[in-house]
């Protein structure tokens, strides 16, 4: 059924097996197996309520603040699993970041919103150099170098979503989640954070969830395409969009539904 | 079809259904206006009777004076005992309402299971609810007793007393606004602080709370407003005498168990006695009036931020 | 490649300062409990305290007869009666008046500088300290209208009273109005009906749940007051029940603080007892007020 085609030969950031998700009893995830490989942006596709937010936040144990949220299957980090029995999820997140579609800067200063993941991580050293550090990833700092101190909702979208890139690369994840992360910002807030990404991929591995096929075709190197909480294909992006192998796929990147 | 008036024009008004509506809407207007006229009553009872004693007593002498003696001669009326007294049983009040308060809201907001908080939310309502009488009854008739154990020189009369109660009436008012300014923090914020590796401990006090902050500190400062006007429980625990002190063991007068005092005796109206009532009550409107206006403002931004 | 797998098993497990800033936030809640818990154990105490003082003291003497110098001779017929006056004025007086504000404001007003000022008006009144709506009372409803109202009479009461508790009162019934959808409003309108038609037929209607509780609450605040009724001369000791809205009285929470002024012991138990009648009626109108929300709450 399902044509996984992507192994990420022995070099997996993220392994899932037989991963489903059950909100009571209503089957959200079905069974979805594949491999994210080490340093390269994997998209999640489909049309909405395909669960690819879901399944995203599988990745991050965030689904475990959702009480009627049951997960089963393995979701392998560096070869441990994820929803061991001994895994503490608290420190699942500081391994593995999230930036969500919405920007949520808290409402504190711009140098608060970074070193907030430090200093409850307790990673001594220099915040200001993590601050710093961490803004000039995220091609923010140039832009607020001068009013660190001022609340970051003075902030664009654009910059608030920046901000929230670097709030998560300080507490140097190995991977980084984005849950539609341009879908709030106009052209050319959206352009940057592809940017941004295209830069990122080099020191992280990438896994985005987009509900436009174009950004999906413009920044990533894998594209999944679920439907219904189930995966119908997986493959580099250009089979993907130019030659996919299920008919599902290929109505649902021409356009024929959505 | 039944006969009615109908004017010249088939679409006009009807004149008699326009009659009605026309005395509907004088009558809720007046009705809307009684608040206008009932603090325009206050302000200007308050404002005339006071410039009678204005005109006896200095300013000057009235605000700094510190003896306040004008149901005994020789009559002083420096009304800083009075300020000071309901001061000092609000603050006594602030110290056990805010932990306390703010405590219950973090718990009933972050931690608690749904039961119970169907026990908790509740409970806290009628704790609000009980009148005050019975709160100064407590006070005199068992904390005051309990407390002599422990504390030496505590009067029978004391603020402390008076402000332990006054504290647990207003510390659900302190719960149930910073729980509602908890409550209208966005999840997302919530689920940023989780994404970074936060402990359900450092999400509560570092992400939820800081963005709660204006509604918080808007619960203390109308919660301590509350104090300062309260009466009853007051008079019965702490006593009536007017005392220019920061001892807690003693026995003090607020200027709302002033104000009662006079009540309960026979003073003749006209008189500088009745006249120091409009006094004294003038200062704690406008004490009370300034703080919940403050604490209002504050309230609006909290609301803002989250529109 | 196993070796290397075991080195990195339990690598995602709680680290050290993980656990300690877990134990951390475990104290806190704790913390948090024990003040949520602390409030609940207050009323405990103070319900077990008023019960053990008063209970024995509920006696069919304590209904019928009013106070005495004698402790085993007392009563609280005068207050309990004072008492019921006064509710019933206050209901009669503040529910017609706030339920027509809340009207105005909702309804009526235009949305401009007079609704944000009377709006903003109420909201102050709400804090103002009861006291000085006693001083209000005191002047102008036993000084000013004396004439009218009987000077130091239930009525002079109940008005003080009403003032007090209107701004409560006019609140909660703009949140039950506010609450009707504006889709039922719309449909009236469009078939012609005028704004007191609708208002009259359809808002009123399904905002009276709404406004019943917040009145009846409203009135569970009133029969709790005690300083603006000393205020406009409620007397403190009083041998009759009135007969008239111009008669004088006394309330509950008056013989309340009467009794539990003097020092006797017998007089501390007859105030208990006194307390547990006033809570026995102020919960008895929570619970009231509790089961008509419950039971007509319309989910929009």
């Amino acid at each position: 059924m399902a044509t996984i085609r992507v192994t990420a030969g022995g070099d997996a950031a993220l392994e899932t097996r037989d991963v489903s998700v059950f909100y009571g009893s209503n089957e959200a995830i079905k069974q979805v197996s594949f491999e994210i490989p080490r340093n390269k942006v994997v998209a999640l596709i489909g049309p909405s309520g395909c669960g690819k937010s879901t399944l995203l936040r599988c990745f991050n144990r965030m689904n475990d603040l959702v009480p009627s949220a049951r997960v089963t299957g393995k979701i392998l980090f560096q070869g441990e699993d994820l929803y061991a029995n001994h895994v503490d999820p608290v420190e699942v997140r500081r391994r593995i970041g999230m930036v969500f579609q919405k920007p949520n800067p808290f409402p504190k200063s711009i140098y608060d919103n970074v070193a907030f993941g430090p200093r409850i991580n307790g990673t001594g050293g220099n915040i200001d150099a993590i601050v710093e550090q961490s803004l000039q990833q995220a091609a923010l700092w140039d832009e607020v170098k001068d009013r660190l101190g001022h609340s970051a909702l003075e902030l664009s979208g654009g910059q608030q979503q920046r901000l929230c890139i670097a709030r998560a690369l300080a507490v140097t994840p190995e991977i980084l989640l984005m849950d539609e992360p341009a879908s709030a910002l106009d052209p050319i807030a959206t352009a940057k954070i592809e940017e941004l990404i295209h830069q990122l991929v080099a020191d992280y591995t990438i896994v985005i969830v987009t509900h436009n096929m174009q950004q999906a075709a413009r920044v990533s190197d894998y594209t999944a395409y679920l439907y219904l909480g189930e995966l119908i294909e997986y493959n580099d992006t250009n089979t993907i969009f130019t030659a996919p192998t299920e008919k599902h796929t290929e109505d649902y990147v021409t356009g024929r539904f959505g | 079809m039944n006969p009615s008036p109908v004017s010249a024009s088939v679409l006009g008004a009807v004149s008699s259904r326009t009659a009605r509506e026309r005395f509907v809407r004088v009558v809720v207007t007046a009705a809307g206006g009684v608040s206008i006229l009932t603090t325009i009553g206050i302000v200007v009872v308050l404002v005339w009777e006071s410039v009678g004693f204005f005109r006896r007593v200095s300013p000057v002498e009235f605000l700094t004076g510190t003896e306040w003696t004008p149901l005994f001669q020789p009559q002083h009326f420096g009304v800083l005992p009075l300020l000071a007294g309901s001061i000092l049983v609000a603050v006594i009040a602030a110290l056990i309402a805010i932990p306390l308060g703010l405590g219950s809201a973090i718990y009933l907001s972050e931690y608690a299971p749904r039961r119970v908080r169907a026990v908790i939310k509740p409970t806290l309502e009628v704790l609000a609810g009980i009148p005050t009488v019975v709160y100064g009854y407590f006070a005199l008739t068992f904390i005051t007793p309990l407390l002599r154990h422990f504390i030496p020189g505590l009067g029978i009369f004391n603020a402390l007393a008076a402000g332990l109660v006054v504290g647990v009436m207003v510390l659900p008012l302190i719960a149930s606004l910073s729980e509602d300014a908890m409550f209208a923090v966005p999840r997302e914020l919530r689920q940023g602080g989780y994404a970074l590796g936060g402990t359900k401990f450092e999400v509560a006090t570092r992400v939820v709370t800081p963005a709660a902050l204006s509604g918080i500190v808007a619960s203390f400062i109308l919660a301590i407003s509350r104090a300062i006007g309260e009466t009853m429980a007051v008079v019965l625990a702490a006593g009536m005498t007017p005392n220019l002190t920061f001892d807690p063991r003693q026995s003090i007068q607020t200027m709302t168990a002033y104000i009662v005092q006079v009540s309960l005796g026979d003073t003749p109206f006209g008189s500088i006695e009745y006249q120091s009532i409009f006094a004294v009550g003038l200062l704690l409107f406008m004490v009370t009036l300034a703080m919940n206006v403050f604490g209002r403002w504050f309230l609006r931004r909290y609301r803002e931020e989250y529109a | 490649m196993a070796e290397a797998r075991a080195a990195l098993d339990l690598q995602l497990s709680t680290p050290p300062d993980l656990i300690r800033r877990r134990r951390i936030g475990r104290v806190f809640e704790l913390v948090c409990l024990v003040t949520a818990v602390g409030g609940v154990a207050v009323l405990a105490v103070l319900l077990a305290d008023v019960i053990v003082d008063g209970a024995g003291w509920l006696n069919r003497t304590f209904f019928t007869r009013p106070p005495s110098r004698i402790p085993t001779r007392a009563g609280i017929l005068p207050a309990l009666a004072g008492t019921i006056w006064l509710m019933s004025l206050v209901a009669l007086i503040s529910f017609p008046l706030g339920v027509a504000a809340a009207v105005y404001l909702e309804e009526y007003a235009q949305k401009g500088w007079l609704q944000t000022i009377i709006q903003t008006n109420i909201a102050n009144l709400a804090g103002v300290p009861s006291i000085v709506y006693g001083i209000l009372g005191l002047a102008v409803f036993v000084r000013w209208m004396g004439g009218l109202t009987g000077g130091r009479s239930v009525l002079s009461g109940a008005l003080t009273i009403s003032l007090l508790i209107l701004p409560v009162l006019i609140i909660a019934a703009q949140e039950a109005i506010r609450a009707v959808p504006n889709s039922i409003r719309d449909a009236s309108y469009g078939l012609g009906a005028t704004k007191w038609q609708t208002v009259r037929h359809h808002v009123l209607p399904n905002a009276l749940p709404g406004i019943l509780t917040g009145t009846i609450l409203a009135l569970s605040r009133a029969i709790g007051e005690t300083a603006p009724l000393i205020m406009i001369g409620a007397l403190t000791f009083i041998a009759f029940t009135p007969d008239g809205p111009r008669d004088a009285f006394t309330v509950l929470p008056i013989q309340i603080f009467n009794w539990a002024s003097r020092p006797q012991d017998d007089f501390r138990h007859l105030a208990a007892a006194a307390i547990i009648v006033l809570l026995v009626l102020l919960l008895s109108m929570n619970a009231l007020a509790i089961w008509l929300r419950n039971r007509y709450q319309k989910e929009w």
